[in-house]
């Protein structure tokens, strides 16, 4: 399947982890993807936030971008925050003609257009799993099913809410494709408070402690109710939940050290990939024991 | 044989005993007003923060974990008994905190007040609160911060700041951008447009708040949620992608790099995050290539002429879709109707 591939600019930056595992991933699913490599940033909500034209303005422009690739079936992104902030655009491009046009008339001077709707699809890469490739077909991709191995899925807001905006009419269960993506890779999804809850990570410079509480008491949550890591499709979620784990530990006065996965490397490791391509080696909370885990399983 | 099973969560704080679960068994035939009008009746229902009056017993029984439909007290307030909380412990509380009248200068006029309606429409959303409390139930940053002001509160505060009859607005501004559990507290789960059973889209309206404190008055707040949003969008203007190296600085120095540096407030937040800084560093996360040097896309100067292009206007364009609806099925535009404009 050729698609868009839009990898989002945190993949690109302070998870390059991110990126490298779903280029080792992307052949082994069978999936042609072409990078957009013109394409800005989605403004995760800021630049919404700051001024709403511009933010549709700008992410019209990458959906020209990814409409103009010949022959792909559509759009990928591998972050949630990017398709909730792309959804969100897309939402109001979709419903009004004349502001549709109106922001066309910004994409005219590149040669740009957005056109609306169709068959032309934005999908994350969790959706494109279970709607596109489907589990069966990744359940037979599996060479090392992650027997054992208990995952917490941890969603992040953008691809959850609001249920109207990300097309959960049509797909009502969207937030449960976590744990049939988990199960279909042999592992055991795990329950718990905070899966669907949010990481924090959108007020860590303006509210430090209400951010982090957020981020330490899901990753309490997860470790409580048995979890070996967590999974997320969302490298925001991944910075706050990994990258400040030592922080947010202090303001739920606890040990944490719960592994936080992104999606690609779940699914690399029931691929068979190995550790060092799937980056796991460049996470703030070490993920030693995951791999022990998974190492024990092959050679079983 | 029972219609319905519901699995109720009982308490009275009274007793000194601790909560316990009743099922209850029903035969169910009545019906309940449906309007979502009162307020009255929030609970949650498998979960979800939503009224009693306008939920379907057939769809939350397709729901229901184990066949049986979970009623819980809602969230975020004090449980007086069973199914009811102190909604003026937490919710009316908060509502008072934002100063819910108007406040217009001068004296009043011997008649009503004559205003162009128009300019009242971009608050009729903020307007249909029914002060249910769905949403302060749902909020995901009161969860851990019981002193965030809320998405009720916040909303009812961009009803008179969106007014056009009121005097104070900028004052009312500073005073939500400047706590700590104001407008910049709210962590964007969109949890409370989720639950609104009136669209309300409490998010959105804290959005607004924001949108009016930084670009219409410039208020640089101690929070950073001036500088942040600057310093994001900026950013952009500047490189096209996100360099989250620059960020952070910049976001402490209300948007400005130099500023981080000599402004003793964001040299202290700096410091705090050096640890941070050099974890990522040491994990391999980020190299010192990608802390140091961001590059421009490729064809940056395109995004620079958008940038340009939409904020030389005069009037910020804003398409609410809770005004206009979903035009586009007969594809007329009714852009102008809907605008935001400040």
């Amino acid at each position: 399947m050729k698609l868009a591939y839009w990898p989002g600019c945190v993949s690109r930056g302070f998870t390059p982890e991110l990126h490298g595992a779903m280029a080792a991933v992307a052949p082994k699913l069978g999936l042609e993807l072409v990078e957009l490599d013109r394409a800005n940033c989605c403004g995760a909500g800021f630049i919404s936030e700051h001024n709403q034209e511009l933010a549709d303005t700008l992410n019209a422009r990458t959906f020209a971008l990814a409409q103009g690739v010949d022959g792909a079936a559509g759009m990928v992104n591998i972050c949630s925050t990017c398709q909730g902030a792309q959804s969100e655009c897309q939402e109001r491009l979709d419903a009004d003609a004349a502001y549709r046009a109106h922001i066309n008339e910004h994409l005219e001077p590149e040669g740009l257009e957005y056109e609306r709707g169709g068959a032309w699809w934005n999908k994350n890469l969790l959706w494109l799993l279970v709607e596109e490739i489907g589990l069966d077909a990744l359940r037979e991709r599996v060479v090392r099913p992650l027997e054992g191995l208990r995952v917490g899925p941890f969603y992040g807001c953008y691809i959850v809410r609001p249920t109207r905006r990300l097309g959960y009419e049509l797909y009502p269960d969207r937030d449960k494709y976590l744990e049939w993506v988990i199960e279909a890779c042999g592992a055991a999804p795990v329950k718990y408070a905070g899966s669907h809850k949010c990481c924090g990570f959108p007020i860590v410079t303006t509210n430090r402690e209400t951010s982090l509480r957020q981020a330490g008491r899901h990753m309490a949550d997860a470790l409580d109710a048995g979890a070996d890591c967590v999974v997320t499709p969302c490298p925001l979620c991944h910075l706050n939940l990994d990258l400040q784990q030592p922080e947010s530990q202090a303001f739920v006065e606890r040990d944490l050290g719960i592994p936080v996965l992104h999606l690609p490397q779940l699914i690399g490791l029931a691929l068979g990939l190995d550790f060092k391509e799937l980056g796991l080696h460049r996470h703030v909370v070490k993920t030693d024991e995951v791999q022990a885990k998974v190492a024990a399983l092959a050679a079983a | 044989m029972p219609d319905y099973s519901l699995k109720i969560r009982r308490y009275n704080p009274e007793s000194g005993q601790p909560a316990y679960w009743q099922q209850f068994d029903v035969d169910l035939a009545g019906c309940s007003c449906q309007a979502a009008i009162c307020g009255s009746c929030g609970v949650r229902i498998n979960g979800m923060s939503r009224l009693a009056c306008n939920t379907k017993l057939g769809e939350a029984a397709e729901d229901a974990p184990n066949g049986a439909i979970v009623v819980e007290p809602m969230g975020n307030m004090p449980v007086l008994k069973d199914l009811i909380v102190d909604m003026d412990a937490v919710h009316w509380k908060k509502v008072q905190r934002v100063v819910p009248w108007l406040l217009p200068e001068g004296d009043p006029p011997d008649r009503e007040y004559i205003v162009d309606p128009e300019s009242m429409i971009d608050i009729t959303q903020s307007m249909a609160c029914i002060h249910c409390g769905a949403c302060v139930s749902a909020c995901l940053s009161m969860e851990v911060d019981p002193e965030f002001i809320g998405p009720a509160a916040l909303a009812k505060a961009y009803r008179f700041v969106g007014d056009p009859r009121d005097a104070f607005t900028e004052d009312r501004l500073l005073d939500l951008a400047e706590d700590p559990h104001g407008i910049y507290d709210c962590t964007h789960c969109f949890a409370c447009i989720e639950v609104c059973p009136k669209d309300v889209a409490p998010m959105n309206q804290i959005m607004r708040l924001r949108r009016r404190a930084t670009s219409d008055y410039g208020i640089k707040d101690g929070n950073n949620g001036y500088g942040h949003e600057k310093a994001f969008s900026d950013l952009i203007e500047k490189y096209g992608l996100l360099s989250e190296a620059q960020l952070l600085p910049k976001s402490y120095g209300d948007g400005s790099l130099i500023r981080a540096q000599v402004k003793p407030a964001a040299l202290k937040e700096l410091t705090a995050k050096l640890p941070t800084v050099i974890r990522g560093l040491r994990s391999g996360k980020v190299s010192p290539k990608t802390a140091l040097i961001h590059r421009k896309l490729k064809d940056q100067d395109q995004i620079r002429r958008m940038y340009k292009e939409v904020e030389s206007h005069e009037d910020r364009l804003e398409l609410n879709l809770y005004i206009v609806g979903d035009s586009d099925a007969e594809e007329e535009g009714t852009m102008a109707e809907g605008g935001q404009e400040g």
